[in-house]
């Protein structure tokens, strides 16, 4: 388990950061650039000096201020996988690979190199310069040379960031497999949601450096300060189910949600798979009526929780539909319309293509959240 | 062209010296250009002034301060001579230290140059790997600075053989002794007929000098290269 606790003044921007997030699996450090991500985790690696606090890993103490305790960052055995990759120039994929092998000061090589090579498909790469390597290879090798130094944590700071845009979806299979392939408590900096949403079991969300709110992710995307950090378009319940059964040749795949079920397109899942659903609010419709006679393939019947104004000519209508909350955004016009009541009964509608891209596959959740 | 006993002496006199220098310097010089890039303390703009000193320094008044630290009676000077019984004016040792004081600054600029271009984010990434300070520095910064000390050293090197105003005033001009080739050179002009031997010493001045500059500028080239792309035959 990671335990922090720390604060620290850097000109005018002061972080104050604490949290505890448990392993293995991935925790999510989300925020706008300037909350004091990567300050956060600069600290846990060892490479920014706390002003006070402490950091823990597993009961090992790596930075107290109040018993004076700062592990070198060397001897923290901590991975960091930076933005920029940071891959030596001078050194060939295969060295840069043993580098941190060759120093893992006798913490038991749990990961092979043979192993890691194969996994990140770097036999190809072996020979090669750092130079002569796309914005994905690089950032493949750098994983497996921090994975290869043998960390008891894994810390990644927008991997993604450096990568073209088009290609970024070719690492993040990678680092799903990463973390179900491997028990390592990682540690993944972002300011994109969706990256969050296909690797992280827990997320914390950082604004100002400060811990705005700590959770699972699930949970954590009704909360009100991520709405203000990834804006109204991008705004959704996330649900998680596994895939019980493919409707016949519909090409559609069937998730259990509440009382009801979601159908999804099936294309690149399989039964049993678990998988989460982020449902955009913009993209729900809700009735105040059980529909008929529409094309819509789903239809979660409920009962209305809360509603909250949503801008200005807008409402977010949160709706239980056994067990799981979902959000409806709805004009003001609508909800005067329709009578929109709390306590009141209500069917979400949801169109099966309107999911395309926001099914995420894998298991985000191979560690519990935290009891 | 041949060159008599004496030309040959002064010639090797001066490669003598100027490799001599250099060897002490280089660690010196790679030490000091990574204090001055990597470090932030106070003084170190005076430091780093200090380094240049001799570059913009009369080379005369650089000899003549050599002269007041390391004659036998100054503070240095002094101390090495009751010490270790070193004497250092009129001697060979004396000419590699003025050789050396007089291409510091070349070699500090060069190095510090290429370190300057050396992400320090490597030597970061180095220490979440497991490398000690010690460590990084042998196995990150060095192998990287290596084109600036290459093309630094033969630049110093070249540099250093054609030494004079630092050379003849704080050791003189002795032959076989501290007449490194200018000073031969010099020597030959103020000679009756010693236009043959000058026009002779010279042309041997120019070929090195060219042959250090070229040496270093390729060598800086093909250091850059190879850490810049390509497959590695490993």
């Amino acid at each position: 388990m990671l335990d922090i606790d720390v604060h620290k003044q850097r000109g005018a921007f002061a972080a104050r950061v604490s949290f505890t997030s448990s392993t293995p699996g991935i925790t999510a450090l989300f925020g706008r650039s300037g909350s004091g991500k990567s300050t956060t985790i600069h600290m846990i690696a060892g490479l920014l000096r706390p002003d006070a606090g402490h950091i823990r890993i597993d009961g090992t103490v790596l930075f107290d201020s109040a018993r004076g305790i700062d592990v070198p960052a060397e001897e923290r055995g901590i991975g960091y996988v930076f933005q920029d990759a940071r891959l030596f120039p001078h050194l060939s994929v295969r060295d840069n690979l043993r580098y941190g092998m060759r120093r893992a000061r006798g913490r038991a090589p749990t990961l092979q190199f043979a192993e890691v090579v194969e996994l990140l498909g770097l036999q190809p790469l072996l020979a090669r310069r750092p130079a002569g390597l796309s914005g994905g290879e690089r950032q493949r090798v750098a994983i497996g040379r921090a994975l290869l130094a043998q960390p008891r944590l894994l810390l990644l700071d927008e991997p993604l960031a450096a990568i073209d845009v088009a290609r970024r979806g070719e690492l993040l299979p990678y680092l799903e497999m990463l973390r179900d392939r491997f028990s390592l408590p990682m540690v993944y900096v972002s300011h994109q949601f969706e990256e969050v949403l296909r690797l992280a079991g827990d997320m914390v969300v950082l604004e100002q450096g400060a811990v705005a709110g700590h959770g699972d992710v699930v949970t954590m995307s009704h909360f009100p300060v991520l709405r203000d950090i990834i804006g109204a378009e991008s705004l959704g319940a996330v649900v998680e189910g596994r895939i019980e059964e493919f409707e016949g040749a519909s090409d559609l795949a069937l998730i259990r949600v509440g009382s009801g079920a979601l159908r999804v397109e099936s294309a690149g899942l399989r039964p049993g798979q678990r998988v989460r659903v982020q449902l955009l609010a913009r993209d729900l419709i809700l009735a105040t009526a059980s529909p008929s006679g529409l094309s819509v393939r789903n239809s979660l019947a409920g009962r209305i929780t809360a509603l909250e104004p949503d801008g200005a000519r807008a409402w977010l209508v949160s709706t239980d539909v056994g067990g799981v909350t979902l959000m409806v955004r709805v004009t003001d016009e609508a909800r005067g319309a329709l009578d929109l009541a709390v306590g009141q009964s209500a069917w979400v509608l949801v169109k099966a293509v309107s999911l395309r891209g926001h099914v995420f596959s894998g298991s985000p959740r191979v560690a519990a959240p935290p009891a | 062209m041949l060159l008599n006993p004496d030309e040959w002496q002064a010639l090797r006199l001066s490669l003598e010296v100027a490799l001599w220098s250099l060897i002490w310097n280089l660690p010196v010089a790679i030490a000091v250009a990574w204090v001055l890039v990597r470090r932030r303390f106070p003084g170190r703009t005076l430091l780093d002034a200090f380094v240049h000193l001799p570059l913009v320094l009369p080379p005369v008044l650089t000899g003549y301060l050599l002269l007041v630290l390391f004659g036998a009676r100054g503070p240095i000077g002094g101390w090495l001579l009751r010490t270790f019984g070193i004497h250092l004016i009129f001697t060979t040792a004396g000419t590699v230290l003025a050789v050396a004081v007089m291409t510091f600054p070349l070699l500090v600029r060069a190095i510090r140059l290429t370190l300057e271009g050396v992400d320090a984010g490597l030597e970061e990434a180095a220490r979440t790997l497991g490398a000690g300070p010690l460590d990084r520095f042998f196995s990150i910064a060095l192998p990287l600075m290596l084109p600036g000390i290459l093309a630094g050293a033969v630049t110093a090197f070249a540099a250093g053989l054609g030494e004079f105003g630092a050379v003849i005033t704080f050791v003189s001009n002795i032959p076989g002794v501290t007449r490194t080739l200018p000073l031969a050179l010099y020597t030959a002009l103020q000679t009756p007929n010693g236009d043959a031997i000058a026009v002779r010493l010279a042309l041997t001045s120019f070929t090195l000098g060219l042959a250090g500059l070229v040496l270093s500028e390729w060598l800086a080239r093909t250091l850059r290269n190879q850490l810049g792309r390509g497959n590695l035959n490993a």
